[in-house]
């Protein structure tokens, strides 16, 4: 199946992000397609490499680039939300890209399922 | 072009309130640029979601831009299945006289049936 | 339609609206902090219970342990893992109340 996943909410503060990843590698694991993570209102934060979280706690950023290298996927992040929330190029972490909001509607339109965390 | 020839069926649900935080206002934003897909959208208001579009709201004081007049620009982006769930209005003391638009008032039962018919739908 | 429900229910009306919008027999799965709706011997217990009547209830395994409450689940409610989520997901579409 074509999966996307939407990501509401930051890192830390809730669990969304965790759970959108376990969620993410779950079905890549199980063989399923993800056309695209997308990151938005403060689910942007998740893509910050400014983060520097204690040594015995996950690095959410780090973990979700290193998802995106073994399985090639496709991270956006919404530029609208991310201006507001002071992200941009020279912050977010390999393996994300920041595009427009319409590239949600794309999967949208693209996947069969779209699974939303947070809100 | 009729609805039935346009192309995926996509909703966005509006269930919480604006300003307290900035879901709705966001949701919004989505709405306007999935309008611009020439897709099958449709747009529902249940729970606290109502209060967007609650008429005579004055926000300078907080600070915040008044982001319901920007409900009334939909139907201008040829989103025209605006729905209201019938008891999320009622249990606010609010009718659809109160609102910038008036959506199509619908059931709760309604609501899932709606949900299910979609391709993909967000809740903001 | 798979409803998630990620907020627990003292603090939170996500399980009143998925009691007032879902259809009988949609399914329904606890994560996060949704897994306390499930717990035994707690006040929301017989809701839950009304609630399993009309749905089955579904619980992810990792946040019940992560919580410490992975042994006070109410009797009937079914534990799923991650994997057991992505084939719900498969199965159903799926509304997130948050």
């Amino acid at each position: 199946m074509k999966f996307g996943v939407l990501i509401l909410e930051g890192p830390y503060q809730h669990e969304s992000s965790d759970s959108a990843y376990h969620f993410t590698k779950a079905a890549l694991e199980k063989g399923h397609e993800v056309l695209r993570v997308f990151f938005y209102q403060d689910g942007v934060i998740n893509s910050t490499k400014l983060m520097e979280p204690q040594a015995d706690d996950r690095h959410i950023q780090r973990q979700w680039s290193e998802l995106q290298e073994k399985y090639d996927l496709d991270y956006v992040v919404c530029v609208a939300a991310a201006k507001r929330r002071g992200i941009n190029d020279d912050v977010i972490g390999p393996g994300f890209k920041i595009g427009g909001l319409g590239m949600l509607t794309e999967v949208a339109i693209e996947a069969d399922r779209v699974v939303q965390f947070g809100a | 072009m009729g609805e039935e020839e346009k192309g995926e069926k996509l909703m966005i649900v509006f269930r919480k309130a604006p300003y307290g935080s900035i879901y709705s206002f966001e949701g919004l934003e989505n709405v306007l640029i999935m309008g611009a897909y020439d897709q099958d959208i449709s747009v529902l208001f249940i729970d606290d979601g109502i209060y967007a579009i609650k008429d005579g709201m004055e926000t300078e004081a907080v600070g915040i831009k008044n982001f319901s007049p920007t409900f009334r620009a939909i139907e201008a982006y040829d989103i025209e299945k605006l729905y209201i769930d019938k008891d999320s209005l009622e249990s606010r003391g609010l009718t659809v006289d109160d609102l910038v638009i008036q959506p199509k008032v619908i059931d709760a039962e309604e609501v899932e049936s709606l949900m299910e018919d979609q391709k993909n739908f967000f809740m903001f | 339609m798979l409803h998630l429900v990620n907020k627990s229910p003292y603090a939170s009306s996500c399980m009143d609206s998925v009691e007032k919008y879902a259809h009988k027999g949609s399914p329904i799965l606890l994560f996060e902090d949704g897994v306390y709706a499930a717990m035994a011997g707690a006040a929301f217990e017989s809701r839950i219970k009304e609630i399993m009547g009309d749905h089955e209830v579904y619980v992810l395994k990792e946040d019940l342990a992560a919580r410490g409450i992975a042994d006070r689940m109410v009797e009937g409610v079914k534990e799923i893992d991650y994997a057991g989520f992505v084939d719900l997901a498969e199965q159903n579409k799926t509304a997130s109340w948050s």
